[in-house]
Protein backbone atom coordinates (compact mmCIF):
# COMPACT_ATOMS: atom_id res chain seq x y z
CA UNK A 1 0.00 0.00 0.00
CA UNK A 2 1.35 3.27 -0.75
CA UNK A 3 1.56 4.87 2.62
CA UNK A 4 2.65 8.73 1.76
CA UNK A 5 1.52 12.07 1.76
CA UNK A 6 2.02 14.13 -1.59
CA UNK A 7 4.74 14.95 -2.44
CA UNK A 8 6.43 17.15 -5.62
CA UNK A 9 10.43 17.35 -6.38
CA UNK A 10 11.53 19.59 -9.27
CA UNK A 11 15.29 18.79 -10.96
CA UNK A 12 17.08 20.87 -13.73
CA UNK A 13 18.51 18.86 -16.58
CA UNK A 14 20.98 20.66 -19.12
CA UNK A 15 20.67 20.33 -22.49
CA UNK A 16 23.28 18.49 -24.20
CA UNK A 17 25.18 17.48 -21.28
CA UNK A 18 25.50 13.87 -21.85
CA UNK A 19 28.01 13.43 -18.61
CA UNK A 20 25.26 13.53 -16.69
CA UNK A 21 22.45 12.43 -18.88
CA UNK A 22 20.01 9.78 -16.39
CA UNK A 23 20.78 10.58 -13.28
CA UNK A 24 17.53 12.76 -13.13
CA UNK A 25 15.44 9.39 -14.04
CA UNK A 26 17.60 7.13 -11.36
CA UNK A 27 16.65 9.29 -8.89
CA UNK A 28 13.15 9.54 -9.29
CA UNK A 29 13.46 5.93 -9.37
CA UNK A 30 14.79 5.27 -6.20
CA UNK A 31 12.46 8.17 -4.57
CA UNK A 32 9.59 6.16 -6.02
CA UNK A 33 10.82 2.84 -4.45
CA UNK A 34 11.79 3.85 -1.26
CA UNK A 35 7.93 5.19 -0.82
CA UNK A 36 7.20 1.12 -1.22
CA UNK A 37 5.17 2.25 -4.73
CA UNK A 38 4.72 -0.54 -6.71
CA UNK A 39 7.45 -2.06 -8.84
CA UNK A 40 5.94 -2.48 -12.10
CA UNK A 41 4.65 1.40 -12.00
CA UNK A 42 8.06 2.36 -10.63
CA UNK A 43 9.54 0.66 -13.71
CA UNK A 44 7.34 2.66 -16.32
CA UNK A 45 7.71 5.96 -15.02
CA UNK A 46 11.69 4.78 -14.67
CA UNK A 47 11.50 4.39 -18.85
CA UNK A 48 9.14 7.73 -19.93
CA UNK A 49 11.24 10.05 -17.24
CA UNK A 50 14.46 8.47 -18.86
CA UNK A 51 12.79 8.74 -22.48
CA UNK A 52 12.21 12.86 -21.45
CA UNK A 53 15.23 13.38 -19.82
CA UNK A 54 16.85 12.28 -22.38
CA UNK A 55 15.35 14.78 -25.29
CA UNK A 56 16.09 17.10 -23.32
CA UNK A 57 19.95 16.34 -23.24
CA UNK A 58 20.07 15.81 -27.12
CA UNK A 59 17.64 18.44 -28.53
CA UNK A 60 17.09 21.21 -25.72
CA UNK A 61 19.18 24.03 -24.20
CA UNK A 62 17.73 23.21 -20.67
CA UNK A 63 14.83 22.02 -18.85
CA UNK A 64 12.60 21.33 -15.70
CA UNK A 65 11.61 18.40 -14.70
CA UNK A 66 8.82 18.26 -11.36
CA UNK A 67 7.88 14.45 -10.26
CA UNK A 68 4.03 14.88 -8.60
CA UNK A 69 3.08 12.13 -6.31
CA UNK A 70 -0.52 12.32 -4.19
CA UNK A 71 -2.19 8.70 -3.65
CA UNK A 72 -3.52 8.11 -6.97
CA UNK A 73 -1.48 9.49 -9.21
CA UNK A 74 2.36 9.72 -9.96
CA UNK A 75 2.60 12.89 -12.99
CA UNK A 76 5.62 13.69 -14.43
CA UNK A 77 5.73 17.43 -15.92
CA UNK A 78 8.66 18.75 -18.25
CA UNK A 79 8.97 21.96 -19.29
CA UNK A 80 12.10 22.57 -21.77
CA UNK A 81 13.71 25.23 -23.62
CA UNK A 82 14.52 24.35 -26.85
CA UNK A 83 13.75 24.36 -30.42
CA UNK A 84 10.40 22.70 -29.97
CA UNK A 85 8.91 19.53 -32.29
CA UNK A 86 8.00 20.84 -36.17
CA UNK A 87 5.54 17.99 -36.54
CA UNK A 88 4.23 16.09 -33.00
CA UNK A 89 1.96 13.39 -35.18
CA UNK A 90 5.26 11.92 -36.96
CA UNK A 91 7.39 12.68 -33.54
CA UNK A 92 4.62 10.27 -32.24
CA UNK A 93 5.66 7.90 -34.71
CA UNK A 94 7.98 4.91 -34.21
CA UNK A 95 11.11 5.07 -36.03
CA UNK A 96 10.64 8.27 -37.13
CA UNK A 97 13.61 10.97 -35.72
CA UNK A 98 15.62 14.13 -36.26
CA UNK A 99 18.42 13.03 -34.41
CA UNK A 100 22.08 14.33 -35.64
CA UNK A 101 24.62 10.77 -36.81
CA UNK A 102 26.57 11.56 -34.08
CA UNK A 103 23.39 10.77 -31.34
CA UNK A 104 22.53 8.19 -33.53
CA UNK A 105 25.82 6.23 -33.23
CA UNK A 106 25.75 6.63 -29.59
CA UNK A 107 22.31 4.37 -29.47
CA UNK A 108 20.27 7.37 -29.05
CA UNK A 109 17.68 9.00 -31.49
CA UNK A 110 16.34 5.90 -32.70
CA UNK A 111 12.68 7.03 -33.08
CA UNK A 112 11.64 5.03 -29.96
CA UNK A 113 11.79 8.07 -27.38
CA UNK A 114 8.13 9.97 -27.88
CA UNK A 115 6.33 6.36 -28.67
CA UNK A 116 7.96 4.57 -25.17
CA UNK A 117 6.48 7.46 -23.23
CA UNK A 118 3.02 6.87 -24.35
CA UNK A 119 3.43 3.07 -24.14
CA UNK A 120 4.20 3.48 -20.72
CA UNK A 121 2.08 6.31 -19.57
CA UNK A 122 -1.53 6.10 -18.43
CA UNK A 123 -1.86 9.44 -20.30
CA UNK A 124 0.56 11.64 -22.42
CA UNK A 125 -0.06 15.42 -23.41
CA UNK A 126 2.47 16.88 -25.54
CA UNK A 127 2.98 20.71 -26.91
CA UNK A 128 5.17 22.16 -28.48
CA UNK A 129 6.00 25.86 -29.92
CA UNK A 130 8.74 26.01 -32.74
CA UNK A 131 11.88 28.08 -31.22
CA UNK A 132 10.70 28.37 -27.67
CA UNK A 133 9.92 24.59 -26.64
CA UNK A 134 8.07 21.62 -25.81
CA UNK A 135 6.33 20.76 -22.35
CA UNK A 136 5.33 17.09 -21.58
CA UNK A 137 2.57 16.37 -19.23
CA UNK A 138 3.08 12.27 -18.00
CA UNK A 139 0.50 10.55 -15.44
CA UNK A 140 0.67 7.11 -14.08
CA UNK A 141 -2.39 6.05 -11.95
CA UNK A 142 -1.57 4.01 -8.93
CA UNK A 143 -4.72 2.27 -9.02
CA UNK A 144 -5.85 0.71 -12.34
CA UNK A 145 -8.28 3.37 -13.53
CA UNK A 146 -7.19 6.30 -11.58
CA UNK A 147 -10.43 6.16 -9.38
CA UNK A 148 -9.52 5.77 -5.28
CA UNK B 1 23.18 -18.42 -12.26
CA UNK B 2 24.75 -16.02 -10.82
CA UNK B 3 27.35 -13.14 -12.82
CA UNK B 4 30.41 -14.81 -11.28
CA UNK B 5 29.62 -18.03 -12.65
CA UNK B 6 28.62 -16.64 -16.04
CA UNK B 7 31.71 -14.75 -16.09
CA UNK B 8 33.66 -18.20 -15.49
CA UNK B 9 31.71 -19.80 -17.99
CA UNK B 10 31.98 -17.57 -20.69
CA UNK B 11 35.31 -16.48 -20.00
CA UNK B 12 34.77 -13.01 -19.91
CA UNK B 13 37.18 -10.60 -18.97
CA UNK B 14 36.35 -8.40 -16.21
CA UNK B 15 36.99 -4.54 -16.02
CA UNK B 16 35.74 -3.45 -12.96
CA UNK B 17 36.33 -3.91 -9.47
CA UNK B 18 32.94 -5.66 -9.11
CA UNK B 19 33.42 -8.54 -11.06
CA UNK B 20 29.77 -10.18 -10.64
CA UNK B 21 29.12 -11.33 -7.16
CA UNK B 22 26.07 -13.45 -6.39
CA UNK B 23 23.93 -11.20 -7.89
CA UNK B 24 21.25 -13.53 -9.84
CA UNK B 25 21.60 -13.34 -13.98
CA UNK B 26 17.91 -13.52 -15.46
CA UNK B 27 18.57 -13.88 -18.98
CA UNK B 28 20.29 -11.96 -21.66
CA UNK B 29 19.34 -8.37 -23.81
CA UNK B 30 21.32 -8.04 -26.98
CA UNK B 31 21.25 -4.75 -28.66
CA UNK B 32 22.82 -1.00 -29.46
CA UNK B 33 19.57 0.92 -29.52
CA UNK B 34 19.13 2.52 -25.42
CA UNK B 35 15.95 2.93 -26.12
CA UNK B 36 15.35 -0.46 -27.11
CA UNK B 37 17.03 -1.63 -24.37
CA UNK B 38 15.46 0.45 -21.85
CA UNK B 39 11.81 -0.71 -23.22
CA UNK B 40 12.91 -4.28 -23.45
CA UNK B 41 15.56 -5.41 -21.09
CA UNK B 42 14.31 -7.17 -18.06
CA UNK B 43 15.66 -7.21 -14.43
CA UNK B 44 18.83 -9.36 -13.49
CA UNK B 45 19.45 -9.21 -17.26
CA UNK B 46 23.14 -9.14 -18.61
CA UNK B 47 23.17 -6.76 -21.43
CA UNK B 48 25.62 -7.61 -24.49
CA UNK B 49 26.35 -4.47 -26.92
CA UNK B 50 29.11 -3.01 -28.55
CA UNK B 51 28.03 0.46 -26.78
CA UNK B 52 30.78 1.18 -24.81
CA UNK B 53 30.03 5.27 -23.89
CA UNK B 54 29.29 6.42 -20.31
CA UNK B 55 25.40 6.71 -20.85
CA UNK B 56 25.21 2.89 -20.72
CA UNK B 57 25.79 2.95 -17.28
CA UNK B 58 22.62 4.83 -16.33
CA UNK B 59 20.49 2.41 -18.64
CA UNK B 60 22.47 -0.68 -16.47
CA UNK B 61 21.10 1.31 -13.03
CA UNK B 62 17.89 2.29 -14.10
CA UNK B 63 16.60 -0.96 -15.36
CA UNK B 64 18.42 -3.02 -12.52
CA UNK B 65 20.47 -5.10 -14.63
CA UNK B 66 22.80 -7.80 -13.58
CA UNK B 67 25.98 -6.13 -15.84
CA UNK B 68 27.00 -5.23 -19.42
CA UNK B 69 29.29 -6.92 -21.68
CA UNK B 70 31.04 -5.18 -24.02
CA UNK B 71 31.39 -7.18 -27.59
CA UNK B 72 34.37 -7.80 -30.34
CA UNK B 73 36.98 -6.53 -27.86
CA UNK B 74 35.41 -3.21 -27.81
CA UNK B 75 37.23 -1.17 -24.58
CA UNK B 76 35.27 1.67 -22.73
CA UNK B 77 37.12 4.79 -22.03
CA UNK B 78 39.13 4.60 -18.22
CA UNK B 79 36.26 7.35 -17.20
CA UNK B 80 34.15 4.39 -17.89
CA UNK B 81 35.04 2.41 -16.16
CA UNK B 82 35.65 4.69 -12.95
CA UNK B 83 32.15 5.18 -13.07
CA UNK B 84 30.72 1.76 -13.24
CA UNK B 85 33.09 1.26 -10.09
CA UNK B 86 31.50 4.55 -8.40
CA UNK B 87 28.32 2.79 -8.92
CA UNK B 88 28.97 -0.82 -8.16
CA UNK B 89 28.37 -1.56 -11.85
CA UNK B 90 30.09 -4.90 -13.40
CA UNK B 91 30.94 -4.02 -16.67
CA UNK B 92 32.69 -7.28 -18.54
CA UNK B 93 34.28 -7.58 -21.75
CA UNK B 94 34.69 -10.45 -24.41
CA UNK B 95 36.65 -10.81 -27.65
CA UNK B 96 33.31 -12.49 -29.51
CA UNK B 97 30.49 -11.21 -31.49
CA UNK B 98 27.43 -10.34 -29.84
CA UNK B 99 25.86 -13.37 -31.82
CA UNK B 100 28.31 -15.50 -30.35
CA UNK B 101 27.89 -14.77 -27.15
CA UNK B 102 24.14 -14.31 -27.03
CA UNK B 103 24.46 -18.31 -28.03
CA UNK B 104 26.43 -18.96 -25.32
CA UNK B 105 24.57 -17.06 -22.75
CA UNK B 106 21.44 -18.45 -23.77
CA UNK B 107 22.97 -22.42 -23.72
CA UNK B 108 24.13 -21.71 -20.20
CA UNK B 109 20.91 -20.06 -19.07
CA UNK B 110 17.75 -22.12 -20.73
Amino acid sequence: MVSHHDLSRTFEIKGRDFSKAGSISINIKEILRELGIDPVIVRRVAIASYEAEMNVVMYANKGEMVLRLNPKVIQITLEDEGPGIENIEMAMQEGYTTATDEIREMGFGAGMGLPNIKKNADMFELKSTIGKGTSYNIVFYLNSKGDV
Amino acid sequence: MTLTEVVERLGLHVLTSRGGGDVKVTGGYAGDLLSDVIANSKTGNLWITMQTHQNVLAVVKLKDLAGIVFVNGRQPDEEVIQKANEEHIAVLSTDESAFIISGQLYQLLK
